[in-house]
């Protein structure tokens, strides 16, 4: 069975689909970045697969810039979350509803 | 044979770490299975040989947003944290559970059905693979995406500085002390 670029798009897929569901499901903060991250991998496995079928570099740019992009995403919502957690301990994210209206 | 040996064995090693952080009730484990779903898709990256990014994705995520995470944990103690375990509205579980299926199906269902997914031109600048991965990438880099570099560093700059004016241990707000600090 041969490797073809359909496979490793399932697999970012699945990716995809498993870190959104925990975005969905889970109440910490904190698993809830973890899960971004997963979301943000499937996508980069996408990217590393079309880059190499089509020849073109260009994808990988783009997943260079998703790490940097990923890494200020997780530096500013870690800060966030101990802002937030400093001020109200062991709250969930259906606790933080201060801004509702 | 050996690509197809590679490839499923880091297909189950990141879906088992994938699953692990979304499953795990200690965030610290949600934390190690990170790690492990991180060094799949490394994996997979050497065997569509796009090894520096494969380099900078273990440097980078295993190596620093992971440890930032584990960190973080600590901060916030441990037993604290465990607390925040899975609790779910009623309607959010399904609704998830929807999600789940309907974009698995949708997604898979494309790619199944239209058989060659990829549709688009070959570049014209000669074909990827081999060993200068990094030379190239580097080019393109520094050539035609050199403005979405340059803005980079001002995202980190502000990334950097929102995160320090956000952990920053807010004032006391007394007038008459911030009076005399001001009069002194």
């Amino acid at each position: 069975m041969e490797i073809t670029t359909g496979w490793y798009l399932v697999l970012g897929a699945l990716l995809f689909v498993i870190g959104g569901t925990g975005l969905l499901i889970r109440r910490n903060p904190l698993v809830m970045l973890m899960c971004v991250e997963l979301m943000l991998n499937g996508v980069n496995l996408s990217f590393v697969a079309f880059s190499r079928t089509l020849g073109d570099i260009g994808g990988q740019t783009v997943v260079f810039f998703v790490l940097v992009v990923a890494a200020a995403e997780v530096v500013v919502g870690l800060g966030l979350v101990v802002a937030i957690l400093r001020r109200q301990p062991g709250s969930t994210a259906d606790d933080l509803s201060a801004l509702k209206g | 044979m050996v690509d197809t040996l590679v490839f499923v064995v880091a297909a189950v090693i990141c879906l088992v770490g994938a699953l692990g952080v979304v499953l795990a009730r200690n965030p610290v484990h949600s934390a190690l299975m990170l790690v492990m779903t991180l060094f799949g898709i490394a994996v997979q990256f050497v065997a569509q040989e796009a090894h520096f990014l494969a380099a900078v994705q273990v440097i980078v995520y295993a190596g620093a947003i992971v440890v930032l995470f584990l960190f973080v944990i600590m901060l916030l103690g441990v037993d604290r944290a465990q607390n925040l375990e899975m609790s779910f509205l009623p309607v959010q579980k399904w609704a998830a559970l929807l999600f789940a299926s309907g974009s698995l199906a949708v997604v898979v269902a494309l790619i199944v059905v239209v058989g060659e997914p990829v549709t688009g031109v070959q570049a014209m600048g000669g074909t990827l693979g081999g060993t200068d991965d990094a030379r190239l990438l580097a080019r393109s880099l520094f050539s035609d995406y050199v403005y979405a570099f340059e803005l980079t560093s001002l995202l980190l700059v502000i990334a950097v500085i929102g995160a320090v004016v956000l952990v920053r241990k807010p004032k006391q707000t007394n007038p008459v002390a911030a009076e005399d600090g001001g009069g002194s």
